[in-house]
């Protein structure tokens, strides 16, 4: 094997100009492709981070006035959903993942040291911050089941709300603040990109603590979920409001009564836009990856006609058909693989870069972060190109085993 | 050694096939000197690539140290190349990117022999016609001479059995010829079986048994009286 090597690291090296030309066709092919992976993926990053806590798959399902007549009953009754319907939800639907109630008060004001916020006050279980997993908190923690438990009077704000209450600086974990006047301290400060940034204007107390304080008689505002992996959200949507509606009576048709909303449906209009921009990238990149490949096609041929006589001599010599093919294939194969390697290295390396620098700087590029690239495509990116490598010489090989030694001899 | 039974050539050239080699009958013993002569055109390069297996024949028989040759395949000529044969070319056909010693160790590379054997060998081959101080020189540093002796010890290093010369003086001077043609014929004298084609009667008289080709066929072999070298 290493005599294999070093016989192909002499031909290599006796035709300078073409293996680095080869290569560089390779090299630029993974280049081009593994930039325009990760400029992707950091743009569909940034897109995503920008739902916040609007994680892909939760829906959230809320009740109004009734906007049909039903079952003897005139419209605009008010239908009011309870901790009876989370159950019956968990229980009779399938398909569901996480379910929690919450309550909610727009406009609440909050006060610290004389200064004044409004808010949307949410009550939640601890359920809710797993539905709600990707909410950053920059200081403290979430509230707790021992919040919850024990009906403490404790608050995380959105830091929105903190900018507006306290000094810059100041670090508000600990603090006392008034909620509509009653005391709550701080156990953590979130940022919270979703609902276009507005959540980061909300503050989240335990449900229990709500109930206690607020009233609302175990009724709840919303019931957010998240189906089991591989579940169709919006069927599962269906399946929840149908339940709904039928608990309640209100008309299957009543569009106001159970109201629903799913991120399944933004998402579904994000990930489409992104399957366009994704299959420009690879058409783009498959396109550099062909040039390179057509390439090392032509190459392969030239070298094979340029050493015909050199095949003949070893061929007269003693070389056997498959040993001409196997080097022949060898070494297109390893220029091919450590040009590509090469290509994926620097280009992983320009996006690290990229990435370092955004981080490092605080920089903020609109709809772009974390700039990176799907290890396995890459790996299978270089794969395609050596194994066309291989099928690009594997024809002139071929072609050169198959004449006899004396008719290559006899080439100039 | 070698039995030759009415062997045909044809070369296509445009439309009209060429009929180069018209039924050549030959035997040539182990051990034995044999040079080939003819006018150009005669064939008498078409039947030395025939006898190294190099190229391909239309019609008869070819056996070769008791092998049929016609019934092999590609890869077992390869082999049957690198193990009975040695090939001295007149234009020396030496890899210019390898220098003397790499050069003289290629059969030996493609008998799987490993690098520390194959360069023991070549030294010891190149020391043999003379080189042990060009070694390390790549073709382009030797002289015309000097490049037919690394093509001779190449020849040689893998102990072929027939040693095939294709006018192996062809393209040196006087003194040169003179020079290989001795060492072609001490290592004749070591036992192989030197077949030389050559259109120098000097360099043909040297051998023991001169075969005349003429139009494709043979039209004399004639033994030689033994001359001192």
């Amino acid at each position: 094997m290493l005599d294999g090597l070093q016989e192909i690291w002499f031909t290599l090296r006796q035709n300078k100009l073409r293996t680095l030309l080869t290569a560089f066709g390779v090299f630029w092919g993974i280049f081009m492709l593994i930039l325009l992976l990760g400029f992707g993926r950091g743009m569909q990053n940034g897109v995503y981070d920008d739902f916040g806590s609007d994680v892909m798959d939760f829906m959230i399902v809320w009740s109004g006035d009734t906007s049909v007549p039903y079952h003897g009953m005139g419209l605009g009754r008010k239908i009011r959903l309870d901790e009876s319907d989370v159950e019956a939800v968990r229980q009779q639907v399938n398909g569901v993942r996480m379910i929690s109630g919450s309550r909610r008060m727009g406009d609440a004001s909050v006060s610290y040291n004389g200064k004044n916020s409004n808010t949307d006050l949410i009550g939640i279980p601890d359920e809710y911050f797993r539905i709600k997993e990707d909410i950053p908190f920059n200081y403290g923690r979430k509230t707790n089941p021992f919040d919850e438990d024990e009906i403490r009077k404790v608050v995380a704000l959105g830091d929105t709300v903190v900018e507006r209450l306290f000094a810059k600086g100041e670090d508000p974990v600990g603090k006392d603040v008034r909620i509509k006047d009653v005391v709550f301290k701080v156990t953590g400060v979130f940022h919270d990109k979703g609902q276009r940034g507005r959540a980061s204007e909300w503050a989240y107390i335990p449900q229990s603590t709500y109930e206690k304080v607020y009233g609302g008689g175990g009724k709840l505002d919303n019931i957010t979920l998240r189906p089991e992996p591989g579940v169709d959200g919006f069927e599962l949507e269906k399946n929840v409001v149908a339940l709904l509606k039928r608990r309640h009576d209100v008309a299957p048709e009543d569009k106001r009564g159970i109201n629903s909303f799913n991120m399944a449906e933004p998402m579904q209009r994000v990930n489409g836009l992104f399957t366009g921009i994704n299959v420009f990238i690879w058409f783009v990149g498959l396109g550099t990856l062909t040039a390179g490949i057509v390439g090392i096609s032509n190459i392969m041929i030239i070298t094979v006609k340029e050493r015909t006589r050199e095949i003949g001599i070893r061929k007269a010599l003693g070389a056997t058909p498959f040993k001409i093919i196997s080097t022949l294939l060898l070494e297109s194969t390893l220029v091919t693989a450590i040009a590509g390697y090469v290509g994926l290295v620097v280009g992983v390396g320009l996006l690290e870069l990229i990435a370092f620098g955004l981080r490092s700087t605080g920089a903020k590029m609109p709809y772009f972060m974390n700039p990176d690239v799907n290890f396995q495509v890459a790996m299978t990116a270089i794969a395609l190109l050596v194994g066309v490598g291989v099928i690009a010489g594997l024809m002139p090989a071929l072609r050169a085993a198959k004449i006899t030694p004396i008719e290559a001899m006899r080439a100039e | 050694m070698i039995k030759l039974r009415d062997i045909h050539k044809y070369y296509q050239t445009g439309n009209q096939p060429l009929h180069v080699l018209k039924g050549v009958d030959l035997d040539i013993r182990e051990g034995e000197l044999v040079s080939i002569m003819g006018s150009s055109g005669s064939g008498k390069s078409t039947l030395l690539n025939i006898l190294g297996v190099l190229d391909s024949y239309d019609r008869g028989s070819y056996e070769l140290a008791g092998q049929q040759v016609g019934k092999l395949g590609e890869t077992e000529a390869a082999r049957l190349r690198n193990k009975l044969l040695g090939f001295v070319f007149q234009s020396f056909n030496l890899l210019p990117f390898k220098n003397a010693a790499e050069n003289v160790a290629l059969p030996l590379y493609y008998q799987g022999v490993g690098r520390k054997e194959r360069n023991y060998r070549a030294e010891k081959f190149l020391d043999m016609v003379g080189l042990s101080d060009r070694t390390t020189f790549m073709p382009n540093q030797l002289s015309g001479g000097q490049k037919q002796r690394v093509a001779i010890a190449r020849a040689l290093v893998a102990n072929p059995k027939v040693i095939l010369a294709d006018e192996p003086t062809g393209q040196l001077d006087s003194q040169s010829t003179l020079d290989i043609i001795a060492l072609l014929k001490d290592i004749h004298r070591r036992g192989n079986t030197m077949i030389i084609v050559t259109h120098e009667p000097d360099v043909a008289n040297q051998t023991e048994r001169k075969i005349i080709l003429k139009d494709g066929v043979v039209t004399s072999s004639q033994t030689l009286e033994p001359v001192s070298a």
